[in-house]
């Protein structure tokens, strides 16, 4: 049993990002530059994360330390949303009657969002549960050494995809925003101010509130640690992976509309899309298929559809 | 299980996650209408996700309670399994129904057995009145400082949990005096953030396991202690670890859990009638197992006869093999196993006849013996 009113051990997120230096992450982990961007972000913010198995919850590092300067709870691997709405159920009974409850705020990968976890997630956002949830997206099971998942796009070599996946990535913001969700977005660690402004956005909406985080894996992408955040600009640039935003499951806003940057210029600087059978035209119409699909649901009218 | 919810409207209040499954509904049917002052119940996808929001809100330091059956505490497992290890009082009714396939909704052990070794506290329930009591009794124990482990209160499926009987309700004002507002030592608090449940190299997690044991092996005494103010409160008796009937002199005894020693009681009272020194003790509190009790309990008595409604396929009763296992190095002793009611049929007055006359006329231990398959 701990003391009665033990001093605060709390420090200044101010001054001390919700990740501290001395983790055991990658270099050029996007994962890790995202979580730098979140505790910036969250910085005047009272919040618990809750992290399901995944490269996340590694990042805290062995008991009894953690790189975490907020409370985080461990999640079992698909459980992460329904260990939210616990916590901030708890949160809600017991707010003040002036003040708004604190935030609970999940923070899982690719395979715990779009395999795994799918159906907690989805039960969570139809009942429009009152936490931020947030899918760093590396494309792969990263912490296992590099599987496919179903965020994992066609073409891309993988552990279990030796040949290159022959499958699409799901559409998972387009599954969030059916579930009508108040706000759906996509963030990119190399757009600090726009990732800022939306995460300051969802504080002010109430109910369940998605986030997708491109996040480089150099281990498992094959990529240059240093050349991260140029891929994820690159990213955003060429249009795989835009930045936009969903209100209310139907309102569409792109907040960087791609210009004519080539993909072959961010497929080229990974080894996963390397090799003879990578069909840079096919996978480059099918990036232009998806951004004519988001303009034309932004209210942008297409008139470059692709000629590819 | 919903007066207890509400009697911790004083703190943080009660949070339940909820998903049918047959027996088990009308439970958390009745939880979902009750009134909370200050409470929420969350009505998830799925029996993994009812007990992850028990974990969540109970990390946030809420009162917490779900209740579930076979494949759905199958499905549950993996979060039952982290409710003990994250030391939570979270309060589970576990409806014993055989696990399919072949899909079967008739009363079997297997189900919450197969949860022996994850740090649950087990209660089985013989009479509804026993199960609301012991669900009341489950809140004080699991949420008792020296403990802070779930409770699972079973019970057998139809039997018990969809037969009626007058049984003496607690009042919203005897729940209040019996449970003191919970208090969850190790809750969220962002003053003195900590990451609960990261990694943990083997050394820290032997001394997590020592101290699961170390608390496990405090409960007995603290269930004891509990009982006496259930009493107090309550003006009745809640029962104990181990219910013995008509031992003292006994040269055969029976031991079985649930519904079955119900039954059980009947037929040593005809046998008694008739001069033979039979008795019986029902095994209540399964984990932790109170063995020296039992040892005690048991005496010099040589014939001991185990009624099991569940099995380990190739070896027997689990309850069997648990008595078998605090009975060694006591003597030359016959224990013998018996299988009824294994897949959910009914274990009438005969069934049990049978089985004190095999005892009753046994020399030597036999592997264990199925009762209620057609010759």
């Amino acid at each position: 049993m701990s003391a009665a009113n033990p001093p605060s051990t709390r420090t200044s997120t101010h001054t001390d990002c919700l990740l501290r230096p001395g983790n055991t992450n990658c270099g050029g982990c996007g994962m890790s530059t995202g979580l730098t961007m979140l505790g910036r972000a969250l910085a005047d913010e009272d919040y618990s994360l809750v992290i399901p198995a995944c490269c996340g919850i590694v990042t805290a590092g062995a008991f009894p330390t953690t790189s975490y300067t907020v409370p985080v709870v461990a999640s079992t691997f698909a459980s992460s949303p329904a260990v939210a709405s616990g916590v901030a159920a708890v949160n809600e009974l017991n707010a003040k009657p002036d003040e708004k409850p604190k935030h609970v705020i999940c923070w899982a990968g690719d395979g715990g969002t779009y395999d795994i976890g799918i159906a907690t997630l989805s039960a969570a956002a139809e009942r429009n549960e009152n936490l931020i949830y947030i899918c760093y997206d590396n494309e792969i099971y990263g912490n296992t050494g590099g599987q496919r998942s179903s965020a994992t796009p066609a073409a891309a070599k993988t552990t279990t995809t030796p040949g290159g996946k022959g499958e699409r990535k799901k559409e998972i913001i387009e599954i969030m925003a059916a579930h009508r969700i108040p706000y759906a977005a996509t963030l990119s660690i190399a757009h600090p101010e726009d990732f800022q402004d939306k995460i300051h956005k969802a504080l002010n909406i109430r109910g369940f509130r998605f986030f997708l985080v491109h996040a480089p894996c150099p281990t498992g992408w094959k990529t240059e640690p240093a050349e991260s955040i140029e891929l994820v600009s690159l990213a955003v640039r060429s249009g795989v992976f835009p930045l936009y935003e969903v209100f209310d499951g139907i309102d569409y806003h792109i907040n960087a509309d791609p210009d004519d940057t080539d993909p072959g210029e961010y497929f080229g600087m990974q080894k996963r899309f390397s090799g003879q059978d990578f069909d840079l035209l096919s996978v480059t119409r099918n990036i232009h298929e998806r951004l004519d699909r988001l303009r034309r649901l932004s209210g942008i009218s297409v008139d470059r559809i692709s000629e590819l | 299980m919903s007066l207890a919810g509400e009697a911790n409207r004083g703190a943080r209040g009660a949070v339940c996650g909820i998903y049918p499954i047959t027996p088990q509904t009308e439970i958390v049917e009745f939880v979902a209408r009750f009134p909370f002052t200050k409470g929420r119940v969350i009505p998830v996808e799925s029996e993994h996700s009812a007990m992850a929001v028990c974990i969540g809100a109970a990390l946030n330091g809420a009162r917490t309670f779900t209740a579930s059956s076979s494949n759905g505490l199958a499905y549950m497992a993996e979060n039952v399994m982290v409710a003990a290890f994250y030391r939570l009082p979270i309060v589970m009714a576990a409806v014993n129904r055989t696990l399919g396939p072949p899909w079967n909704i008739w009363a079997d052990q297997g189900d919450s057995l197969m949860f022996r070794d994850f740090a649950w506290i087990q209660l089985y329930c013989d009479t509804n009145q026993d199960v609301a009591d012991s669900a009341m009794l489950a809140f004080r124990i699991a949420e008792d400082p020296r403990v802070l482990l779930p409770v699972m209160v079973c019970m057998d499926a139809f039997i018990v949990s969809h037969t009626s009987m007058e049984i003496e309700l607690a009042t919203q004002d005897q729940a209040d005096r019996f449970l003191p507002l919970c208090d969850v030592p190790h809750h969220l608090d962002l003053e003195h953030p900590v990451t609960i449940g990261g990694m943990s190299f083997p050394q820290e997690t032997l001394t997590h396991r020592l101290e699961l044991d170390e608390a496990m092996r405090r409960v007995p005494a603290v269930m004891e202690e509990h009982r006496v103010t259930f009493r107090e409160v309550f003006g009745r008796e809640v029962a104990g670890d181990l219910e013995a009937y008509r031992t003292e002199d006994a040269d055969r005894i029976f031991i079985a859990s649930g519904s079955i020693s119900i039954t059980l009681k009947d037929v040593v009272d005809e046998w008694r009638e008739k001069g033979e020194k039979v008795g019986m003790i029902r095994i209540k509190l399964f984990r932790p197992f109170p063995g020296e009790r039992l040892r005690d309990l048991c005496g010099n008595v040589e014939k001991i006869g185990v009624l099991d409604r569940n099995y380990s396929a190739g070896t027997g009763g689990i309850f069997w093999q648990e008595i078998r296992a605090v009975l060694q190095g006591q003597g030359d002793r016959l224990v013998q196993g018996y299988l009824t009611g294994v897949g959910g049929g009914d274990v009438v007055p005969e069934t049990v006849r049978e089985v004190v006359r095999d005892l009753s006329q046994r020399s030597k231990a036999a592997a264990p013996i199925w009762k209620g398959i057609d010759q």
